[in-house]
C-alpha cells in the first residue's frame, strides 16, 4: 500500500477496510510449509478452525487447501490433525510438492477489492 | 425568546446539558461538579432526556465511556473537576487523537497536594497540550453559552475535536446569577443533529478504531490533529455569530475592555476578569490607561489576534491560576510572551495568584496596574495574595 | 445446540489472515473461535496488548467486525460505552443504516494483564453497573506485549522476565489470583472458564453468553509459546494439559449455580503440564521438589474447592501420596 500524506487519510487514525490485513503478506515468515494428504484427511475441519492464521480454505465443508499467502508455517495444523494428513515440509523443498497458486488468488483478489 | 433564571455556574451548565440531551453521559462524582451531575441525574430519572447515563467506577472510565460511546456514534458528554481530570489524563489525549467530539464542562478545582477543593487552574492548565478546545467563563451566563456554543464547534466536520469548559470551582459553580438561557427548541435547532462520521455501530462497515501506528504513520495522524485545531477558529468565530444572532450576546476568541488605547494591559481569564474590569474601572476614572484583555479561547491559541490586540501596549501583566512550577511562569504567561515576542516592546510580567481558592481583590488588582505603572516587570512570575 | 464444525465451516473467521501475531500464537486462535461462535452482529473492544497490537498495525487491519482499541487498562469501560450508545440511540430510533433493526453483541476482550491487574476495576465497575456485553479475557498469564513480565494471573513458580528465575528466588514467588471466581462473586448471570483446545466446550460457552442478557464474562487460557517457553505448534497441548491436570479447569458459573463440564479421569500430576515449558524447568529440578509439592498442594486444595462448589463427587487422589 503507497503511505499516503496526512490530507489523505481518514481521520483520527481509523482503518476504514477492516479485515484488509490479507494484503498483507505473513507467508514469507514460514520455514516449514504444511502440505494435506487428501487421500488421508476426513475433512473434519479441525485445522480449519484452529488454524491461527485463518489460512487453511473451507470449500463444501471439505478442507480445500491452504493460504500460502498467510500460512507462518506454525505446525499447529499437523500437530492436531487426528489422522496425520498434514505433514510439515521444509519450505527449501518445496518444489518437491505440487504448486499451489491458491494463496496469491486470494491476495490478488482481495488487493483488486479494496481498490 | 429566552428566559432569565437565577442559576449557579453548575446549574447553568446541567440547564444546557438537559437542551442538548446528549445520547450518553458518564459520570463520577467529584467536588465541585458534583451538582451538575445531580441535577442532570434528576433530568434523567425524570425522564426528561433521553440520555443513557453512566454512572462508571472512576474518571478514568468515564472518559473511557465517552470515547467509546462517541465513537459508536453518540452524542456524549461528562465533567468532571481537578483529581478527576488528573485520573482521565491518559484518555484525553486518546478522545482528542480519536476525534470524539465530546464536550465536557470542567470545573476548575486545585490539584493535590496537598488536596484542596477550591478553584484554581492547575488541572485545566496541565491538559492545556491534550488536543482538547478550551473556553473559559467569567460568570454563570458564560457557563450556559459556552456549553451550548461547545458542542457545535466540536461536532464541525472539519474540526471534530473534544471542548472543556472550564469554569471556577465555587467561585462561578456555586454562586447563584441571572442567566438568560435560551428556549429548548433555539438549542436544538442551533446544535443540530450530530451525524457521526463511519461510526462502530455501522454494522455495514466494519470500522477499525484505535489501531496501532508505527513511525510510518504517527506524525501524519498527529499532523492532522493539528491541523483540526487550527480549524478552529474559524469555526468557533462562526459558531460565535450565529449564537450572537440567536442570543444577542458577543463571544470571541477573548474580550477587550478598554484595551485600545490602554498603555498597560491585564490579561487573565475565568471569574477573576469580573475583578480586574472592577479595577480597570476605578483607574480609568482616576484617569490612567488601562485595559484588560479577558481570554475565551485557549485552545486553539488565539496568538495573532492578541497580537493585534496587545502590541501597542507599554506594559503587560499576566495573571495566572496555576503555577507551571518551572521557575519562570504561569502557562498563560508563557504563552503570551511567545506569542507578542518580536510583534511587540512591550514588557511583560506575571503573577500567579488564588491558587486553591485564595480569593484576589480589587486593590490586588490595581497593585498590578501600580506595578506596571512603577516600571517594576521580573524575569520571574510574581506571587500575589500568598503571605512571605 | 451441539456445535458441528463442517457447518461451521461455511463462516467466514472474522479475524482475517495477515494479522502479525507470532507464528502459533494460542491466544489468537482463543479469539478466532470465540467470534467463529458468534452467529450475531457483534462490536469488540481489545484491550492494549499482544493481539491488540499484531491485529491492527496502520493501515491494516484483521477485524472484520466493527473494533475499537482505546488503551490498556479500559476495555470494559469503552464497551459500556459503546453498549450503553447503542441503547441510547436504538430507543431514539437514531441507529444508522441496517443496524436499527440488529440485535447487536457486544464482547470486550483483555490479556490478563489488561483483565487481572490494571483493567480489573474497570471490569469490575463494567460488570457490577450489569452492561449487556461479554468480557473475554485471553489469560496468556505474563504481559507478553512488553516482553513476558509476571502478571496477577502468572502462576507460581513461573520464570517470567520481571520474576526470573534466580539463584536465589526460584520464579514468581506468588499464587496466582483466581479471577473467574472473583468475577463469579460479583454475582453476574454468566461466568465461565475455558481453553482454546477444547474448542467445543469454548464456543459452546460463548453461544451460551451470547443468549444471556447482561454481563457475562469468560476467562479463557491461551498460551504464548514465547513466554512459557514452549514449541508453536505445542500451543494447544499445553492448554489441554492444563486441563488433564486440573490447573485449569473447566467450569461454568450460570445465575449462581456451578457446573463443572469436564472431569479429568486419571490424577496427572502438574509436572506433566510443566515438562512441556521451560518457563517451570528450574521447578522440575531435585532442589525444588518442595515447591513443586507445593504447587501440586495448591491445584488439589482449590479443585476440591471446586468439585465442592459444583456439587461433585471428590475425583481421583494422587497415586502415591
Ligand atoms: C497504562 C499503561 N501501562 C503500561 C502499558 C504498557 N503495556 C502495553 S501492553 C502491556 C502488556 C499487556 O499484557 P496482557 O494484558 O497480559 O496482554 P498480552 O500482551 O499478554 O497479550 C503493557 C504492560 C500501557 N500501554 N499502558
Ligand atoms: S502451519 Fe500454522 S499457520 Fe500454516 S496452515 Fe497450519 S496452522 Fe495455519
Ligand atoms: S508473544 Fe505470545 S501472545 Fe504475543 S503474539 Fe506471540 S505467541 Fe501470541
Amino acid at each position: 500500500m503507497p503511505e499516503k500524506g496526512w490530507r489523505e487519510l481518514p481521520i483520527g487514525g481509523k482503518i476504514l477496510q477492516g479485515g484488509n490485513s490479507v494484503e498483507y503478506e505473513t507467508g514469507s515468515w514460514r520455514t516449514y510449509r504444511p502440505v494435506v494428504d487428501k487421500a488421508k484427511c476426513i475433512n473434519c475441519m479441525r485445522c480449519w478452525l484452529l488454524c491461527p492464521d485463518s489460512a487453511i480454505y473451507a470449500e463444501g465443508e471439505e478442507m480445500a487447501g491452504y493460504d500460502y499467502m498467510h500460512c507462518k508455517g506454525c505446525g499447529i495444523c499437523e500437530e492436531i490433525c487426528p489422522v496425520d494428513a498434514i505433514e510439515m515440509v521444509l519450505e527449501s523443498e518445496k518444489d518437491k510438492i505440487p504448486a499451489d497458486e491458491r494463496g496469491v488468488k486470494a491476495i490478488e483478489e482481495a488487493r483488486e477489492k479494496a481498490k | 425568546m429566552s428566559k432569565v433564571l437565577p442559576l449557579t455556574g453548575n446549574e447553568a451548565g446541567a440547564e444546557a446539558m438537559r437542551q442538548i440531551a446528549p445520547d450518553v453521559v458518564a459520570a463520577y462524582p467529584i467536588t465541585p461538579q458534583t451538582e451538575l451531575m445531580h441535577r442532570f441525574a434528576d433530568y434523567v430519572a425524570d425522564g426528561v432526556v433521553p440520555t443513557e447515563l453512566i454512572l462508571v467506577e472512576s474518571e478514568h472510565s468515564a472518559m473511557s465511556a465517552c470515547v467509546g460511546a462517541s465513537a459508536a456514534g453518540a452524542r456524549v458528554m461528562t465533567a468532571t473537576s481537578s483529581q478527576g481530570m488528573a485520573l482521565m489524563w491518559e484518555i484525553l489525549y486518546i478522545a482528542a487523537a480519536l476525534r470524539q467530539p465530546i464536550v465536557m464542562p470542567l470545573v476548575n478545582r486545585a490539584l493535590s497536594a496537598p488536596i484542596n477543593i477550591h478553584c484554581d487552574h492547575s488541572d485545566s492548565m496541565g491538559a492545556r497540550d491534550t488536543g482538547w478546545i478550551q473556553l473559559y467563563c467569567e460568570n454563570c451566563q458564560e457557563v450556559y453559552d459556552n456549553v451550548v456554543q461547545a458542542v457545535k464547534i466540536a461536532e464541525d466536520k472539519d474540526v471534530l475535536l473534544p471542548v472543556m469548559v472550564c469554569y471556577d470551582g465555587f467561585i462561578l459553580s456555586h454562586t447563584v446569577e441571572r442567566v438568560e438561557v435560551l428556549e429548548d427548541h433555539e438549542v436544538k435547532e442551533f446544535i443540530g443533529p450530530y451525524v457521526a462520521d463511519r461510526p462502530l455501530l455501522d454494522l455495514d462497515h466494519p470500522v477499525t478504531y484505535g489501531p496501532l501506528d508505527l513511525q510510518d504513520y504517527y506524525f501524519e495522524h498527529k499532523r492532522q490533529e493539528a491541523e483540526a485545531m487550527r480549524n478552529c477558529k474559524p469555526v468557533i468565530q462562526r459558531v460565535a455569530g450565529e449564537y450572537e444572532l440567536l442570543s444577542g450576546r458577543k463571544y470571541g476568541p477573548f474580550d477587550e475592555y478598554f484595551t485600545q488605547d490602554a498603555e498597560h494591559i491585564m490579561v487573565c481569564l475565568g471569574s477573576a476578569a469580573g475583578t480586574a474590569k472592577a479595577a480597570v474601572d476605578e483607574l480609568r476614572d482616576a484617569g490612567e490607561k488601562v485595559g484588560l484583555l479577558k481570554l475565551r479561547v485557549f485552545r486553539p491559541f488565539p496568538a495573532e489576534e492578541l497580537i493585534a490586540a496587545l502590541s501597542h501596549a507599554k506594559g503587560i501583566a499576566v495573571m495566572d491560576r496555576a503555577d507551571g512550577v518551572n521557575s519562570i511562569g504561569g502557562p498563560v504567561f508563557s504563552e503570551i510572551r511567545a506569542a507578542v515576542y518580536g510583534h511587540s516592546s512591550a514588557k511583560i510580567s506575571n503573577y500567579i495568584y488564588g491558587l486553591g481558592g485564595r480569593d484576589i481583590d480589587i486593590d490586588m488588582m490595581k497593585s498590578v496596574f501600580q506595578d506596571m505603572k512603577d516600571g517594576k516587570y521580573a524575569e520571574q512570575a510574581y506571587y500575589i495574595g500568598v503571605r512571605e | 445446540m451441539a456445535i458441528k464444525l463442517k457447518e461451521l465451516s461455511h463462516r467466514e473467521s472474522r479475524v482475517a489472515p495477515g494479522h502479525r501475531a507470532c507464528a502459533g500464537c494460542g491466544s489468537i486462535i482463543a479469539i478466532k473461535e470465540v467470534l467463529m461462535a458468534v452467529e450475531q452482529p457483534v462490536v469488540i473492544s481489545f484491550a492494549t496488548g499482544c493481539l491488540e497490537v499484531a491485529t491492527t498495525i496502520f493501515p491494516y487491519s484483521a477485524w472484520r467486525v466493527p473494533y475499537i482499541h482505546c488503551a490498556f487498562e479500559n476495555s470494559a469501560a469503552v464497551m459500556s460505552g459503546v453498549e450503553a450508545a447503542y441503547l441510547s440511540l436504538k430507543k431514539q430510533g437514531k441507529l444508522p443504516g441496517e443496524s436499527g433493526n440488529k440485535d447487536i453483541k457486544f464482547i470486550a476482550f483483555g490479556g490478563d494483564g489488561g483483565t487481572y491487574d490494571i483493567g480489573f476495576q474497570a471490569l469490575s465497575g463494567a460488570m457490577e453497573r450489569g452492561h449487556d456485553m461479554l468480557y473475554v479475557c485471553y489469560d496468556n498469564q505474563a504481559y507478553m506485549n512488553t516482553g513476558i513480565q509476571r502478571s496477577g494471573s502468572t502462576p507460581r513458580g513461573a520464570a517470567t522476565s520481571t520474576s526470573p528465575a534466580g539463584r536465589v528466588i526460584p520464579g514468581k514467588t506468588q499464587f496466582r489470583k483466581d479471577l473467574t471466581k472473583i468475577m463469579a462473586a460479583h454475582d453476574i448471570p454468566y461466568v465461565a472458564q475455558s481453553t482454546p483446545d477444547r474448542w467445543r466446550d469454548l464456543m459452546t460457552k460463548v453461544q451460551k453468553a451470547m443468549e444471556i442478557k447482561g454481563p457475562k464474562f469468560l476467562n479463557i487460557l491461551s498460551s504464548c509459546f514465547r513466554g512459557w517457553r514452549c514449541e508453536p505448534q505445542e500451543s494447544l497441548e499445553v492448554t489441554n494439559l492444563a486441563v488433564e491436570t486440573r490447573f485449569w479447569p473447566l467450569y461454568e458459573v450460570e445465575n449462581g449455580k456451578w457446573k463443572l463440564n469436564y472431569k479429568p479421569k486419571k490424577h496427572v500430576p502438574i509436572e506433566e503440564w510443566m515438562k512441556l515449558q521451560r518457563r517451570f524447568q528450574h521447578i522440575l529440578k531435585p532442589q525444588n521438589k518442595h515447591l513443586l509439592e507445593e504447587i501440586q498442594r495448591d491445584i488439589d486444595r482449590r479443585w476440591d474447592e471446586l468439585l465442592f462448589l459444583c456439587g461433585e463427587e471428590a475425583g481421583p487422589k494422587p497415586e502415591q501420596s
